[in-house]
C-alpha cells in the first residue's frame, strides 16, 4: 500500500489519465509521434508521462526520505551544496611534472578547489620513461612520473595540507601513493593529515579502461594492502575510487555502469573484510566515481539509485554500523566519449548539461572536460572554460540552492526506481557466476559492453541516434581550433633527469630496499611501508614495478572483441 | 578459383588502452565480411608487423588515441619496409590532430579517419582500396 499518496486518487488518476489519451489519439491524428521510439542514451524507451502511478508503491519515508540519513537518496550530507559547494577538481597532467605544477598553478588560481592528476601511459603501466615499452608516449596524455623528484616537482609551491589530491593511478597505485606520502613527509607534512584519492580500482581496469600489469588476484592483494594501510596510517585518505566512468567509457549503458561498479565495490569490501578488516573501519573511506553522460534525467536517476543501493548493500549484507560505511560519496567527470570532433564548440554545451546532471544527482566533487578533449590535452584557455562552466552552475544557475530539486518528480522517482532494479538484477548474475572475479575471467562484463559499445555505433550509424553536428547539422567547412602539442624533446630531457638522479642516490641502499620489498611480496607481508622506504631512497616507479611483476607475473590482454 | 577474403589485421600500439573503437571497428569489419585479426592491447610496432606477416593480411588497422600516434605509426610502415612485407597497406585511426596528418601520409600511412568517421566509409575506403593478394 502507498504510503506517499492516498490510494483513493489512483482511481480519479487513471480516469483522467484515459481522458488524456483520448486527447492525445486525437492529436496524433492530426500529427503522428515524431519518432518511433524515445529512447535514452542507453537505448531505454521512455513514456510519454510519469504520474503518481508509476511510483504508486513508494514510500516517501522509506526510498526517498532526507538527505544526510538513510538509505541517503537525497544525497549523503544532511546539509549538500548549502553547506559548502561539490570540490571543482579538474583533472590535469601533461609533459613533465614541471609543465604540470604549472598548471595546478594555474588551476588552483583560478578557483579550483581539489587537485586532479593525470599521468602519462608509462606511468600508468608501471614503466620508467627510458623503457623501450614506453617510447613515443612520455608526457603524451599526462605528467611523467619516474621517481620521487618528479613528485616533488610536480606538488611544488601547493598547499597539499589544506588541499585534497586525487590521482587517477591503477597498477602502480601502492608506488605512486607511496612517493606523494613520502613527498608529504619530506615537506614536513604528517601522513596523518594527507588528504586524496588513488583511483586503485584494477576490477575496473580488466573490465574495461585496460592498464594492467599483474593478473586480478595479485592486484587484488595490493589494493586491500593500500586499504589496509590507510586505514591506519593515513585515516583521511580513499584508498580507492571504484569507478564506473571507464566502464561508460567503453561504451556500456548507464546501467550497466552502475552494476558493474557496485559489484566491484561489494569485491573489495569483501576481499578487505576477508583480510581480517572491521567494515566500519575501511568502508568509510572507499569513494566512487561515476560518468555523467548526456541523458539528463537518466545520469540523474543513476546517481540517486548508486547511493540508495550501496547503502542497502553496506547495511544490510554488510551489517556496517557506522552511518558513513553507508555513505555512496562520489567523484563525476563529465562523457569524454561524448565530445566530438566536428563543431568542437559544441562541447561545451554538452559538458554543461552533464555537469548540471551531476550536479542535481548530489556529487561530491566534478571534473568538466574541455571543449578540445577530443582532440588533445586541454589548452589552458580550454581548461579554464570547463572550470567556469562548473562555477556558472554553481554560483548563477541557482540549482545548488535546494538539495535534491527534483526529488519527487514522478519521472526521477521511477526511473531510479527502474534502474536500480535492473542493476541489482545484473548484481545477482554477476554472483551466481561466482562474483565479479570470475565473471571477469569469463569476459561477462566486457563482452556486455563491447556489445553496448556496437549497438550504440550502429545507431549513430543509421541516423536513429542524432549527434550533432556528426550525422545532422553537419558543416562542410570547419574552422580549426588550437590545440596543445606535447613536445617530442621531452622524452629525452625527461630520460636524462632519471638517469641523473639514478647516479647520483645510492644504488646499494635501492638495491636493499627493493630486496626487502621483494621479501615481502614472497611473505604475503603489506607492502606500503617497504614501498615508501625505496621510493625516498629514489628508486624509479619501473624499478619497484618490476619487483611485483618478477613475484606475481604479468598480465596480457586476452584480445577478445 | 574462388576470392580469397580481405584479411584485415587491427591492431593497438603502444601503452594505450582505449579499445572501445578498435573493437567496435574490428566487429564492423567482421560483419562486413573481412577476415579480422585483432592483436589485443599493448603491442609494440615490433609484435604488430611480425603478426601481420605471420597471419600474410592485406591490411593493417592502427587505432590510437593517447598521442602516441607520431611514433607507432611511422614505426610499423618503416618495420614493413625493412621485412620487405610493404605490400602490407597501414591505414590509422583515433585521436589524431589534423595538422599530424600530412606527415604521416607522407611516413606512408595510406589513410587517417578521425573520431565520427563513419564505418561504412572505412570499410567503403577498404573495399576500393585494397585487394585481396592472389
Amino acid at each position: 500500500m502507498s504510503k506517499t499518496f492516498n490510494p483513493k486518487i489512483f482511481e480519479d488518476i487513471e480516469r483522467e489519465q484515459e481522458r488524456w489519451q483520448m486527447e492525445l489519439e486525437k492529436a496524433f491524428a492530426i500529427r503522428a509521434e515524431r519518432k518511433k521510439r524515445f529512447t535514452t542514451v542507453s537505448d531505454r524507451e521512455i513514456d510519454r508521462i510519469y504520474t503518481p502511478l508509476d511510483i504508486r508503491d513508494q514510500d516517501f519515508l522509506r526510498d526517498i526520505g532526507f538527505p544526510g540519513l538513510y538509505p541517503f537518496t537525497r544525497g549523503v550530507q544532511p546539509s549538500m551544496y548549502r553547506g559548502r559547494l561539490w570540490t571543482m577538481r579538474m583533472f590535469a597532467g601533461l609533459g613533465t611534472a614541471k609543465d604540470t605544477n604549472k598548471r595546478f598553478h594555474l588551476l588552483v588560481k583560478e578557483g579550483q578547489t581539489g587537485l586532479s592528476t593525470a599521468f602519462d601511459m608509462p606511468t600508468l603501466m608501471g614503466y620508467d620513461t627510458d623503457s623501450p615499452k614506453a617510447r613515443g608516449e612520455c608526457g603524451k596524455c599526462g605528467v611523467a612520473i619516474d621517481t620521487l623528484k618528479d613528485m616533488e616537482d610536480l606538488f611544488e609551491g601547493l598547499p597539499i595540507d589544506r588541499i585534497t589530491t586525487s590521482m587517477t593511478i591503477n597498477p602502480p597505485a601502492p608506488v605512486i601513493w607511496g612517493m606523494y606520502i613520502a613527498m608529504a613527509e619530506k615537506r614536513g607534512i604528517d601522513r596523518k593529515l594527507l588528504g586524496g584519492t588513488i583511483q586503485n580500482d584494477m576490477l575496473k581496469e580488466f573490465i574495461a579502461q585496460k592498464t594492467f600489469m599483474l593478473p586480478p588476484e595479485p592486484s587484488l592483494k595490493l589494493i586491500i594492502d593500500t586499504v589496509e594501510f590507510g586505514t591506519k596510517e593515513v585515516p583521511k585518505w580513499n584508498t580507492i575510487s571504484i569507478s564506473g566512468y571507464h566502464i561508460r567509457e567503453a561504451g556500456s549503458t548507464a546501467v550497466q555502469e552502475l552494476a558493474f561498479t557496485i559489484s566491484d565495490g561489494i569485491t573489495y569490501v569483501q576481499a578487505a573484510i576477508e583480510r581480517g578488516l572491521n567494515v566500519d573501519d575501511f568502508a568509510p573511506r572507499l569513494s566512487f566515481f561515476f560518468n555523467s553522460h548526456m541523458d539528463f534525467f537518466e545520469e540523474i536517476a543513476k546517481f540517486r539509485a548508486a547511493r540508495r543501493m550501496w547503502a542497502k548493500i553496506m547495511k544490510e549484507r554488510f551489517k556496517a554500523k557506522n552511518p558513513r560505511s553507508w555513505w555512496l560519496r562520489f567523484h563525476t567527470q563529465t562523457a569524454g566519449c561524448s565530445l566530438t570532433a566536428q563543431q568542437p564548440y559544441n562541447n561545451i554545451v554538452r559538458t554543461t548539461i552533464e555537469g548540471l546532471a551531476a550536479v542535481l544527482g548530489g556529487t561530491q566533487s566534478l571534473h568538466t572536460n574541455s571543449l578540445d578533449e577530443v582532440l588533445a590535452l586541454p589548452t589552458e584557455e580550454a581548461a579554464t572554460i570547463a572550470l567556469r562552466t562548473q562555477q556558472i552552475i554553481a554560483e548563477e544557475s541557482g540549482v545548488a540552492n535546494a538539495i535534491d530539486p527534483l526529488g519527487g518528480s514522478y519521472f526521477v522517482e521511477a526511473l531510479t526506481n527502474k534502474m536500480e532494479e535492473e542493476a541489482f538484477e545484473i548484481i545477482e548474475k554477476i554472483e551466481n557466476m561466482g562474483g565479479m572475479l570470475t565473471a571477469i575471467e569469463k569476459h561477462y562484463p566486457q563482452m556486455e559492453i563491447a556489445d553496448s559499445a556496437y549497438r550504440y555505433q550502429k545507431q549513430i550509424e543509421e541516423g536513429e541516434r542524432v549527434v550533432v553536428g556528426v550525422n545532422k547539422y553537419v558543416m562542410e567547412e570547419e574552422i580549426p581550433i588550437e590545440i596543445l602539442q606535447i613536445d617530442e624533446e621531452l622524452e629525452r630531457l625527461q630520460i636524462e633527469k632519471t638517469n641523473r638522479i639514478k647516479s647520483e642516490r645510492d644504488n646499494k641502499r635501492v638495491r636493499k630496499c627493493l630486496e626487502r620489498l621483494e621479501d615481502a611480496c614472497m611473505n604475503d607481508e603489506n607492502v606500503m611501508e617497504y614501498i615508501i622506504d625505496a621510493v625516498k631512497e629514489y628508486a624509479t616507479l619501473q624499478e619497484v614495478c618490476d619487483v611485483f611483476r618478477k613475484v606475481y607475473g604479468e598480465y596480457k590482454d586476452p584480445g577478445i572483441y | 578459383m574462388e576470392k580469397r577474403k580481405l584479411r584485415v589485421m587491427v591492431a593497438k600500439p603502444g601503452l594505450d588502452g582505449h579499445d572501445r573503437g578498435a573493437r567496435v571497428i574490428a566487429r564492423a569489419f567482421r560483419d562486413a565480411g573481412f577476415e579480422v585479426i585483432y592483436t589485443g592491447l599493448h603491442q609494440t610496432p615490433e609484435e604488430i608487423v611480425k603478426a601481420a606477416i605471420q597471419e600474410d593480411v592485406d591490411l593493417i588497422g592502427l587505432s590510437s588515441l593517447a598521442g602516441a600516434h607520431r611514433y607507432h605509426f611511422p614505426k610499423v610502415v618503416e618495420l614493413l619496409r625493412e621485412n620487405n612485407a610493404d605490400d602490407i597497406v597501414v591505414i590509422g585511426g583515433g585521436i589524431i590532430p589534423d595538422e599530424d596528418v600530412p606527415r604521416l601520409k607522407e611516413a606512408g600511412i595510406k589513410e587517417i579517419f578521425t573520431p565520427g568517421a563513419p564505418l561504412q566509409d572505412i570499410i567503403d575506403w577498404i573495399r576500393k582500396n585494397i585487394n585481396p593478394k592472389r
